[in-house]
C-alpha cells in the first residue's frame, strides 16, 4: 500500500531545488520511483511530497564532450544500453547497463537514481569507480562536482544534500591502450558481488602504466580499492598476472564484505578474487588481440 | 485539490485504443487504476516488487511493472493490456503461439508474458532462442518449466509440427 503523497513537478532544477529545500526531510526527489515506491510502498520511508524531477529538460541526454561523455542523470538504464554514442565510445558501460535488474526495472529506472539511493548491491558505481567519473550535482545556489570516489558514503548514503539534484555523470573515455571490465556474481535478484579494474597499458601494451580497482556490492559500499592497485602498477602484464591473486586478496579484504543472504563474508571474498582475476584475463587478451 | 484536501492530477491516456479522462491521485498505482477503475483485469498483483511480471502493461510500447508505478505517469501515453492484443475477434499471432505450443498452464504469468513477447518481437523480429530466454528472463512463470513459453515465443507464425 502506498500511503498518500503530494507531487511536485518543477521544470526546472533551480524550481525542484527550492520545492525541496521548502519542504525539508518530507520531500524527496522522484526518478523513475523504482527504489523509492518500493521503500515507501513497504512502509519504510514515508515523504510528504515527491518532487517529480523527469518534467526538467535536457537531464535525460548523452553527449561526448572532448574526452569524456556526459550523462545525463535521468537516462534510464535502457537508454544507456541502447544509447548508439555509448557503445561507440564506452562499450563497458553498456554492457554493464545490460545486466542491471530486468527489463522492466531496466526502462523506468535511472542512472542517477541507482548512484544516490546508494543501495550496495548495485553494479553501476562500482564501474564508475574505476572510470574516474564525477558526478555533478546541482542546487539553487549553484552547481558542484562530486568525485564517485567521494560520493559513496555508506549503505543508502550518498553525498549528496536534501536540496540537490543529481543532474550528470561525467565519464573520461578510456585511452587507447586501456581496457576495462566489470564482473558480477548473483543468484538473488540483485547482484552477490560486483569487480570493476580498469588497465591502462603503456604504448607498447606490455605493461600496467596505471590501473583502477573497485569492489562493489559485497560490503555496504562500493569502493576503489588502491591498495590493490599498488600492487598492479608499474608490472609487465606477465607479472602482473602473477599477481593478481595477492591483488585479489587484497581487494577482497579491503571489501569490507559482510555475512547474508548473498553469502559469507569469506565466500564473498574469494568470489572478488575470482572476478578480479577472470576481468584481468579477459583485459590482457584484449590488450594482446 | 480535491474536497478532501488530497491533491487529484488529470490523467488524459488511452487504453486499448480507448481514450480515457480521469482523475488520479497522486499515489495510485497504475494496476490499481486499470484493473479496479476500468475494470481490466488480465494484469495480475503477485510480488508487488518489479520482480515477477505479472503486471507487466506496455506504456507507448514499453514494458513497465504497473504495480509500483503511479498511474499518472500514463499521462498522454498510449497503455496496451493483454486485452487489447486480440483485433476485431482475432487472437494476436503470440496469443495463437502460445495456445499453438502450449505456453501456459494456470495463465497467470500468461498476460505478461505475451506483452514482453510483443515488445521483444517488436525490436527484434527474429529472435534466436538466447535472445528468447535473456529477454523474457524478468519474468517468471511457476507452471511450464519455460521451455513451452521460449517454444512459443519461437513458433509464432509457424504452426506446431508436433500438434495433434
Ligand atoms: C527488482 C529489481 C532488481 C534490481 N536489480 C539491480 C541490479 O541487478 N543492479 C543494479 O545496479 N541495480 C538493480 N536495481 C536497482 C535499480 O537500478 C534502481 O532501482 C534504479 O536505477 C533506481 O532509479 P530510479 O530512477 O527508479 O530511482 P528512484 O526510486 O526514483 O530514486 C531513488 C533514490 O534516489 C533519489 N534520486 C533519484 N534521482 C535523483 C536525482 N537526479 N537527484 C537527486 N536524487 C535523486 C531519490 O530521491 C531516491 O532517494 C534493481 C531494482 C529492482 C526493483
Ligand atoms: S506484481 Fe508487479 S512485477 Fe510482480
Ligand atoms: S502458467 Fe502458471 S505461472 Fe506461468
Amino acid at each position: 500500500m502506498l500511503r498518500p503523497f503530494r507531487l511536485e513537478e518543477p521544470e526546472s532544477v533551480k524550481e525542484a531545488s527550492e520545492a525541496l529545500a521548502r519542504y525539508g526531510d518530507s520531500a524527496k526527489v522522484y526518478a523513475g520511483g523504482t527504489e523509492l515506491l518500493l521503500a515507501m510502498k513497504e512502509g519504510l520511508v514515508h515523504f510528504e511530497c515527491l518532487v517529480n524531477v523527469k518534467k526538467i529538460p535536457g537531464l535525460d541526454e548523452v553527449r561526448r564532450d572532448n574526452g569524456s561523455l556526459r550523462i545525463g542523470a535521468l537516462s534510464t538504464h535502457r537508454e544507456l544500453e541502447r544509447s548508439e554514442t555509448l557503445a561507440d565510445a564506452l562499450p563497458v558501460l553498456v554492457e554493464m547497463e545490460h545486466n542491471v535488474a530486468n527489463l522492466r526495472v531496466r526502462e523506468v529506472g535511472t542512472l542517477g537514481g541507482n548512484l544516490t539511493f546508494a543501495e550496495p548491491h548495485a553494479d553501476p558505481g562500482t564501474l564508475l569507480l574505476a572510470l574516474d567519473a564525477t558526478v555533478v550535482a546541482q542546487k539553487a545556489g549553484g552547481e558542484r562536482e562530486i568525485p564517485m570516489n567521494e560520493f559513496f558514503v555508506d549503505a543508502y548514503e550518498a553525498a549528496i544534500e536534501e536540496d540537490e539534484v543529481l543532474t550528470e555523470i561525467v565519464v573520461p573515455v578510456p585511452g587507447a591502450n586501456a581496457a576495462v571490465r566489470y564482473r558480477k556474481f548473483g543468484y538473488l535478484e540483485r547482484p552477490s558481488a560486483g569487480v570493476a579494474l580498469h588497465v591502462m597499458a603503456d604504448d607498447a601494451r606490455r605493461s600496467v602504466r596505471d590501473v583502477r580497482v573497485a569492489v562493489g556490492c559485497v560490503g555496504p559500499k562500493s569502493m576503489r580499492v588502491e591498495e590493490a592497485e599498488a600492487v598492479l602498477r608499474g608490472k609487465s602484464l606477465d607479472e602482473a598476472a602473477n599477481a593478481m591473486a595477492e591483488a585479489g586478496d587484497i581487494a577482497g579484504r579491503a571489501a569490507d564484505a559482510i555475512s547474508d543472504l548473498h553469502g559469507s563474508a569469506e565466500y564473498k571474498e574469494h568470489i572478488v578474487k575470482v572476478l578480479l582475476t577472470r576481468a584481468f584475463n579477459d583485459i590482457r587478451a584484449e590488450l594482446a588481440g | 485539490m480535491a474536497d478532501t484536501g488530497r491533491q487529484t492530477l488529470p490523467l488524459s491516456f488511452t487504453v486499448n485504443g480507448t481514450h480515457y479522462e480521469i482523475e488520479v491521485e497522486p499515489h495510485e498505482l497504475l494496476l490499481d487504476v486499470i484493473r479496479k477503475r476500468l475494470g481490466l483485469t488480465g494484469a495480475k498483483r503477485s510480488c508487488d516488487v518489479q520482480v515477477c511480471g505479472a503486471c507487466t502493461l506496455l506504456l507507448d510500447g514499453r514494458p513497465v511493472s504497473s504495480c509500483t508505478l503511479p498511474a499518472f505517469e500514463a499521462r498522454d501515453k498510449d497503455v496496451l493490456t493483454i486485452e487489447g492484443m486480440a483485433q476485431d475477434g482475432k487472437l494476436h499471432p503470440i496469443q495463437e503461439a502460445f495456445i499453438e505450443y502450449g505456453g501456459f498452464q494456470c495463465g497467470f504469468c500468461t498476460p505478461g508474458m505475451i506483452l514482453t513477447a510483443k515488445t521483444l518481437l517488436d525490436e527484434n523480429p527474429n529472435p534466436t532462442e538466447e535472445d528468447v530466454i535473456e529477454y523474457m528472463n524478468g519474468n517468471i512463470c511457476r507452471c511450464t518449466g519455460y521451455k513451452k513459453i521460449v517454444e512459443s515465443i519461437m513458433g509464432v507464425g509457424k504452426p506446431n509440427a508436433e500438434a495433434s
